[in-house]
């Protein structure tokens, strides 16, 4: 007994070893590894190099050492955390550029070419998939390629430049250990890698993607074929019973001598697309505007923009003074991307609006029996295979073919979206054209006059553009940018057929045909993603979407009087006045039978009544349009809500205009109701007895339907949002369609205004911060301003010696 | 009594000093040395180094988030479903690294239970 006890009391201590050998191991191992979205919370938190080495601002005095740089480069920071870099040569400062963007924000500068390239599940794992096939087969990383390839062919010069400031951002990323790296690595537990010039490419691919990447002749297509040719054109003309284009209407083309492309008998393929890849945001736009010294009060001209993009923290735009001895920039950068994009330097001031041309078309190709060739003007070419090798977090890697034909990539085969073994639909796309996008900028912040800006100019492919222009001489001008295919009458709004050489793109615009104006005789340019031009443009350009209501706001406010001040700009930044409302509202208001309401939803009526159209924060008349028109417009295109068939609704200047003029049309009616025919009048009922329902469910939630709550416009952190790292509620009125742009989580992602003195003043803002580390008090610190309405001087440096009001200065210097 | 300070002691001295050469699990290696080399009885042999690290990391992270404002423990609070909390972040962080020095002790313990008995 006693020798089994011994026996016993062994066994004990040893399993008392193992299992806490066991229990151990498990500590370890669960504070070690990410789970679903939990990071590793022994890396994640432990105080030497998880998340508290990232509570605190970045350094921004002292001197760095950076490999490659020719001479010492002097970074001043003022208290907004605005670099002003005082380089000694071109190439150094694109190396700083480089440098202080990864400093600052290098997450965002890397997961956006990650995002571009089609990466995502290396990060996230296989969720990403989808997202990351439909980037591949929509051939970012391969126009990213073209780019590369153009300039090494063409323009080393830029190349170099590219590389510079790879060599900036790398130098930044070798100087980081593991309890550096900004806070988003640690959650989702990887590290940087090398910067390379193809991530520059890939990021102006994601911009070009961003701003004309949007298009439907896909569903167009449908439409056509469930509604036929006599609806499709009531229902989306080539221009609308108004236009107030870009380019003023006045103008004369008589210059132009090369012709359209004539019409071939191409006949639309009417295929049915039951679903399309993901789009961008629909409403990525911008207002610019510029006047004349005649019409300024001070005799300077005075120049604006504002792009209304996503709202994401880190900010999109990260500001920057760039100079070197020959040149002094001044504005928003693009991580990734180099030079000031919108800005000024001591001669001129420039800034973007999107241009929405349409730049994709779609071909129908049929293949062979193995899918090695494709049938084109009655013969067979081979397609090229572009393999695709996807790596996925934690499995293996996926791999994609993509058949490539001289159109572009084959997005939609067999393997993708689509089961038709034999055919798919490839895209032909200018953002594959490969090209020097880049040398625009680097161009544009030297230029010193109105010539110099037109011959930086003509570099640019796309993302098309509407470059508004003012210089200290007094011009100003407005060119829209890109390289466009001469098109014929009609060609590419539908799917086409890719075996017809006649459908091929034949020629593209000549540069200098593109529209533009310089010192119009209404003494300003303007510019709001409307239409380009009116009908009299020689060349083919229909309706894709164009903006139809902050155009005529802005150019009625610089036809209502004779001169404007920086007062008056910030006004019509802020200008919340809803035109589309006042367009239909007054109709509905009139024309529906009140005698059918409760006294609840009377209650709403008369609010609704005394709404004066201003989209401000503390009314409730933008929640209530908000909701009647939307009801109304889903009851109204009830027609077009078709299962497995990728459709699109007409755009609301035509819902408006269509509800006026065509009261009686059989689209009126609502076709599940099969007993009776209802009227406008009906729809404007039910519709409101919808809204009404719906407002006081909102009023319950969240207390009341003011327009503050209803909207509840948020900053949100790339990462999907991510709660913690984003801004909500935040109390700025507007809404699409409006001057102020603010929707939900989209607006004026950049407030500029510079006044031609010289040098140029001016002011800016975004609703972000400096910094893209969440623990530091830059991360967000303009967003209460911005919604304000308020601007920031910008302190345009004359030379390094001005010190006043900097808190910190960074020298870079070179090796030896 | 005396050992037990002792070992509190050493096994911050020790976590600190690894932290400069091993990644965060340097606390669970700095408890299995002290429970080896200073060995404790009872609960003593998980409370102490629990204490030690649940300490040594709950100050360093106060000192280092007091001084940026709680700017960060605040948001990754948020993150963390702590209500938005700094300070129970800060806990809870020492809390971590006091679980797994204290179990890491214990295995020490009973390692050099085993080792002695031979």
């Amino acid at each position: 007994m006693v020798f089994l006890g011994s026996y016993n009391l062994e066994l004990m201590k040893y399993a008392k070893l193992l299992l806490s050998f066991i229990l151990t191991i498990v500590i370890f191992f669960v504070l070690n590894t990410k789970m679903g979205t939990i990071p590793p919370i022994g890396k994640f938190l432990n105080p030497y190099n998880g998340i508290w080495q990232n509570e605190h601002d970045e350094s921004i005095s002292g001197e760095i050492t950076i490999p490659g740089l020719k001479d010492k480069v002097t970074v001043h920071y003022d208290e907004q955390l605005i670099p002003h870099v005082f380089a000694q040569n071109e190439h150094d400062l694109y190396k700083a550029q480089g440098y202080l963007t990864a400093k600052h924000r290098l997450w965002q500068l890397e997961f956006q070419t990650y995002a571009s390239a089609g990466r995502l599940s290396e990060i996230f794992g296989e969720t990403a998939l989808n997202y990351d096939r439909s980037e591949r087969r929509r051939g970012m990383g391969y126009g990213a390629d073209q780019a590369i390839a153009y300039m090494k062919k063409n323009d080393t010069e830029t190349l170099r430049f590219i590389q510079d400031y790879a060599d900036g951002v790398n130098a930044y990323i070798n100087q980081l250990s593991p309890k550096d790296y900004p806070v988003e690595y640690k959650l989702l537990d990887y590290k940087p890698e090398e910067w390379t010039p193809k991530k520059t490419a890939l990021l102006l691919m994601y911009m070009t993607k961003m701003l004309a990447g949007y298009d439907d002749d896909l569903e167009y297509t449908n439409v056509l074929r469930e509604i036929g040719e006599k609806n499709f054109n009531l229902l989306f003309p080539d221009f609308f019973d108004i236009t107030d284009p870009v380019i003023p209407k006045e103008t004369d083309w008589s210059f132009i001598d090369v012709p359209q492309t004539d019409l071939p008998a191409s006949k639309v393929v009417l295929d049915t697309i039951t679903a399309t890849i993901i789009k961008p945001h629909p409403d990525n736009g911008s207002n610019n505007w510029a006047i004349s010294g005649a019409k300024s009060k001070t005799g300077h001209p005075i120049l604006a923009n504002d792009p209304h993009l996503g709202l994401n923290l880190p900010a999109i735009w990260y500001i920057m003074q760039l100079s070197t001895p020959n040149h002094n920039a001044f504005g928003a950068t693009i991580p990734g991307a180099l030079g000031v994009i919108s800005g000024f330097n001591q001669f001129i001031a420039w800034g973007e609006t999107n241009a929405t041309r349409d730049v994709i078309d779609w071909y129908k190709v049929e293949f062979n029996e193995d899918r090695t060739k494709y049938k084109y003007d009655g013969t067979w070419k081979d397609v090229t295979i572009r393999v695709e090798d996807i790596k996925i977090k934690g499995k293996e890697n996926y791999k994609d073919s993509v058949l490539y034909t001289h159109h572009g990539p084959v997005v939609y085969d067999k393997n993708f979206m689509s089961d038709n073994g034999r055919s798919g639909y490839a895209m032909r796309w200018i953002g594959h054209e490969g090209g020097n996008n880049q040398k625009t900028f680097i161009e544009m912040n030297k230029a010193k006059n109105y010539d110099d800006y037109v011959s930086a100019l003509k570099y640019w492919n796309a993302p098309a553009q509407n470059f508004v222009f003012a210089s200290t001489e007094g011009d100003i001008a407005l060119w829209i940018q890109g390289k466009f295919p001469n098109k014929w009458e009609g060609q590419g709004k539908f799917l086409m057929d890719g075996s017809n050489p006649e459908n091929d793109w034949q020629s593209y615009i000549p540069q200098a045909y593109n529209a533009h104006t310089k010192n119009p005789e209404r003494g300003f340019v303007s510019s709001a993603n409307q239409h380009p031009v009116d009908e009299n443009y020689p060349y083919y350009v229909f309706n894709d979407g164009y903006e139809t209501y902050r155009n005529r706001v802005i150019n009625d406010y610089f036809n209502s009087k004779e001169k404007f001040g920086i007062d008056d700009f910030k006004a019509l930044h802020n200008n919340n006045f809803n035109l589309k409302a006042s367009e239909l509202l007054p109709l509905m208001i009139s024309e529906m039978d009140t005698s059918e309401l409760t006294e609840d939803e009377l209650i709403i009526f008369n609010e609704i009544k005394n709404w004066k159209f201003n989209n401000d924060i503390d009314e409730v008349g933008p929640s209530i349009w908000r909701q009647w028109y939307g009801k109304l417009r889903n009851l109204l295109w009830d027609e077009f809500d078709i299962e497995d068939v990728a459709m699109m609704k007409p755009y609301t200047y035509q819902t408006i205009y269509f509800l006026k003029h065509h009261s009686s049309h059989e689209y009126i009616d609502i076709v599940e109701t099969k007993d009776k025919v209802e009227t406008s009048q009906d729809l404007y009922l039910i519709a409101f007895k919808e809204a009404a329902e719906r407002l006081n469910e909102i009023k319950s939630e969240k207390g009341d339907y003011k327009w503050l709550k209803y909207k509840a416009t948020y900053a949100g952190h790339l990462l999907q949002g991510l709660p913690a790292f984003s801004r909500f509620d935040i109390p700025i009125g507007g809404d699409r369609n409006i001057v102020n742009a603010t929707s939900e989580n989209h607006g004026p992602s950049w407030r500029m205004i510079v006044e031609m003195t010289s040098p140029p003043t001016a002011l800016g803002i975004y609703p972000g911060g400096q910094s893209g580390n969440p623990g530091s008090k830059y991360y967000d610190n303009f967003i209460d301003d911005w919604a304000e309405g308020k601007y920031h001087e910008l302190n345009f440096l004359q030379s390094e010696t001005t010190t006043a009001a900097m808190i910190g200065t960074l020298t870079l210097k070179p090796t030896n | 009594m005396k050992k037990n300070i002792f070992n509190f002691i050493a096994t911050i001295v020790l976590a600190s000093a690894l932290s400069y050469v091993l990644p965060w699990w340097s606390i669970m290696t700095a408890a299995l040395a002290t429970s080896l080399f200073i060995p404790l009885k009872k609960a003593a042999v998980f409370f102490v180094p629990f204490l030690a690290i649940t300490f040594f990391w709950a100050s360093y992270c106060f000192i280092v988030s007091s001084a940026n404002d709680f700017t960060l423990a605040k948001r990754i609070s948020t993150l963390l479903e702590l209500g938005g909390n700094p300070y129970l972040l800060i806990l809870v962080t020492g809390l971590v690294g006091g679980l797994a020095a204290g179990i890491t002790a214990v295995f020490g313990k009973q390692l050099a239970l085993t080792l002695n008995k031979k």
